[in-house]
């Protein structure tokens, strides 16, 4: 391992303009759809579960929460953030929903009370790195411990439940056949993809993460745009702590265990450039859908959920590599 | 300048020295019982894992990475060599070591590859590692506990017999690593590159420092001395489990380390701060059940002081940089 490795690809002055075709097929989103199809045809060749939509749709479900995560994830990776504490506060919101509903706190004031937890949770993440400029990978790593543990401290190791009838079984309910976590995770998605590809909000997001330095120096808020990121991150892990509580009728402090590398997982595998600056919502929505597909044909297949932690585990460095090496021959 | 910086890394080390005994003292006045012998045989039987795998993390934060995949790391060569001694009970036991840091040292070193070769940030590559490495336990495992009575008496009896004061065997190993790791660090050239390519990852290779095979050592030294940290996890519990061996281990190990003032941001770091910061949690974590303080409240701490610490690394730095101008001004 002595020689040293290829250097970056150089980019040469003027290069050509890549045609049309090209723009439009040779980028990650692409990668992400043939993976779906292909995750989808070799799942229902191994169980012909996978050719009714209904299978499908209610196995999303179990998804729908992370999925729903990793949107927001998408926006604060391409503005250079990231955060990894989202499933602990996910963890941590749920458990002061739980808590203060068993105190004998109304319902909607309890729900109130986890989401402007998830708001600050959020907050603080931000004041910790855009006020104290840490880097935010280490920031939330320490967070991430610091949430859950707090959710063990109030919540101790007893699973809180008999919550009313009306709130629990989200993933039972549907509209026009399809599951409300499923809308909602779509809702969010045509509502962020809006967001970013439609506004000048979502074109700062993308200045930022590409140069900081510069969009700062063009006159872009980059400070208060990853703040406010940050706060929509906890705002939306809390929501989605609400619906796995729901989902699951019951909360615990290990609820969403793991959950980060999922969110990422569903980031990357959709696109998005893990140092910034590029991805779309169109990815990491297509990405979600093969992470449910890839997860249930295992499950089909009989493999643990812990074994399956070793094909997630690949695939996150998979993908990583697999999106930096399209990046790099599509420098624009 | 190179006295003021000494100055400084030596007051940060005293600090944590200060701190120790500050917070052994308040634990001694609330309890008595804290200030015993007893808890003392407790703190050093907490310790000398955390110790050992803290001394390769230590040198991965000083190369400007991060290894999350110590506590897979470390159950995936416990397990393998658990399995040997199962399998194959004629096996010397002294040959389980062999094994265990030799299966650490592949897994790291494939960590490093993966970094070094597609150039991705170390944080998220062993984020899925600590995912891969555990889903591999399982595997090979076939999710099944390798029991005490497959554990190697002489083994065991590291954790148990002392060859001098009473003090096992076990604890005398962790120390022996921290003092190599000493002498690694301050006294090979190697060594003294790990700090050179974390202080500024751009000059190193100006200065003739070999980038990619310095990183490929550290990330395997980090996972060879996870795999020792785990031959001695079943020494010390007699067992290994799939799911709890070094279960969040990797967070124990990075709050150490960084309680022992390294810093996160690379090149700055040394053996004896990170043996207080161990020695501090390992205080933490023994007065917490005699203060009557829940053991639910471990993570909140360690969580929130890792978050302390970067903030304290963050203003350190921060004047340190302005003492630097200043120097740099007056001369």
């Amino acid at each position: 391992m002595s020689h040293d490795p290829t250097p970056p690809s150089a980019v040469t002055e003027a290069a050509p303009a890549r045609p049309a075709w090209h723009v439009a097929l040779v980028r990650p989103e692409t990668m992400t759809l043939v993976l779906l199809v292909l995750a989808f045809i070799i799942a229902s060749l191994l169980s012909p579960f996978f050719l009714d939509a209904g299978y499908i749709l209610d196995s999303f479900t179990y998804y729908a929460e992370f999925a729903l995560v990793a949107l927001v994830m998408t926006l604060l990776i391409i503005s250079g953030e990231i955060d990894l504490s989202a499933a602990s506060t996910m963890s941590l919101t749920s458990c002061l929903f739980a808590v203060a509903f068993q105190a004998g706190t109304p319902m909607p004031m309890a729900i109130a009370l986890s989401l402007a937890a998830g708001v600050g949770l959020g907050a603080f993440n931000g004041l910790l790195v855009i006020g104290l400029q840490l880097p935010s990978i280490i920031v939330t790593i320490g967070t991430l411990i610091m949430y859950r543990g707090f959710a063990q401290v109030i919540a101790g190791d007893k699973s809180i439940s008999k919550f009313p009838e009306w709130f629990v079984g989200i993933n039972y309910r549907d509209l026009w056949g399809i599951p409300v976590p499923i809308l909602v995770f779509t809702a969010a998605a045509i509502a962020l993809a809006l967001l970013l590809g439609t506004t000048i909000i979502g074109r700062q997001i993308y200045q930022t993460g590409t140069n900081e330095i510069a969009a700062r120096h063009a006159g872009i808020r980059t400070r208060r745009i990853k703040f406010l990121l940050f706060v929509m991150m906890g705002f939306t892990a809390a929501l989605a702590g609400l619906m796995t509580a729901s989902r699951l009728a019951s909360v615990r402090y290990d609820l969403g265990l793991g959950g980060e590398l999922q969110m990422v997982l569903m980031a990357m595998l959709g696109g998005t450039h893990i140092f910034g600056g590029r991805g779309s919502i169109l990815g990491t929505f297509l990405a979600a859908w093969l992470l449910v597909i890839i997860a249930t044909g295992m499950t089909v297949a009989n493999i643990q959920a812990n074994v399956q932690l070793t094909v997630m585990g690949t695939l996150l460095i998979v993908s990583i590599i697999a999106t930096n090496v399209i990046y790099s021959r599509t420098q624009r | 300048m190179k006295g003021a910086v000494r100055l400084l890394l030596q007051r940060r080390e005293a600090g944590i020295a200060v701190m120790i005994v500050l917070f052994c003292a308040i634990a001694g006045l609330i309890q008595p019982r804290f200030l015993s012998l007893d808890t003392l045989r407790i703190i050093l039987l907490l310790v000398p894992l955390i110790m050992i795998a803290a001394m390769g993390e230590m040198m991965v934060l000083v190369a400007r990475h991060v290894d999350l995949s110590i506590g897979s790391m470390m159950a995936l060569a416990a397990i393998i060599t658990g399995l040997m001694f199962k399998f194959a009970p004629g096996v010397p036991w002294v040959l389980g070591f062999v094994v265990s840091v030799g299966v650490g040292a592949g897994l790291g070193l494939l960590n490093g590859l993966a970094v070094t070769l597609f150039r991705l940030p170390s944080i998220i590559v062993t984020l899925g590692t600590l995912s891969m490495y555990r889903g591999l336990v399982f595997i090979v495992s076939g999710s099944r506990q390798v029991d005490r009575q497959f554990i190697p008496q002489p083994l065991i009896s590291l954790s148990q017999t002392s060859p001098i004061f009473g003090i096992p065997w076990i604890i005398f190993i962790a120390f022996g690593v921290a003092l190599l790791a000493y002498l690694f660090t301050m006294h090979t050239r190697v060594g003294r590159q790990i700090y050179a390519l974390g202080s500024n990852p751009m000059a190193a290779p100006l200065r003739g420092i070999r980038v990619v095979p310095v990183t490929l050592l550290v990330f395997s030294l980090s996972g060879a001395l996870a795999g020792l940290a785990g031959i001695l996890y079943a020494s010390r519990f007699g067992y290994v489990n799939p799911s709890n061996t070094g279960a969040g281990f990797e967070f124990t190990v990075i709050a150490a380390v960084v309680i022992g003032g390294v810093s996160i941001n690379g090149g700055v770091g040394s053996v004896l701060g990170t043996v207080l910061g161990v020695l501090l949690l390992g205080c933490v974590s023994a007065a917490l059940p005699l203060l009557g303080i829940s053991a639910f409240w471990q993570n909140a701490i360690y969580g929130a002081v890792i978050l302390i610490a970067l903030v304290i690394d963050r203003t350190v730095r921060q004047s340190g940089d302005a003492s630097l101008a200043a120097a740099r001004s007056a001369a």
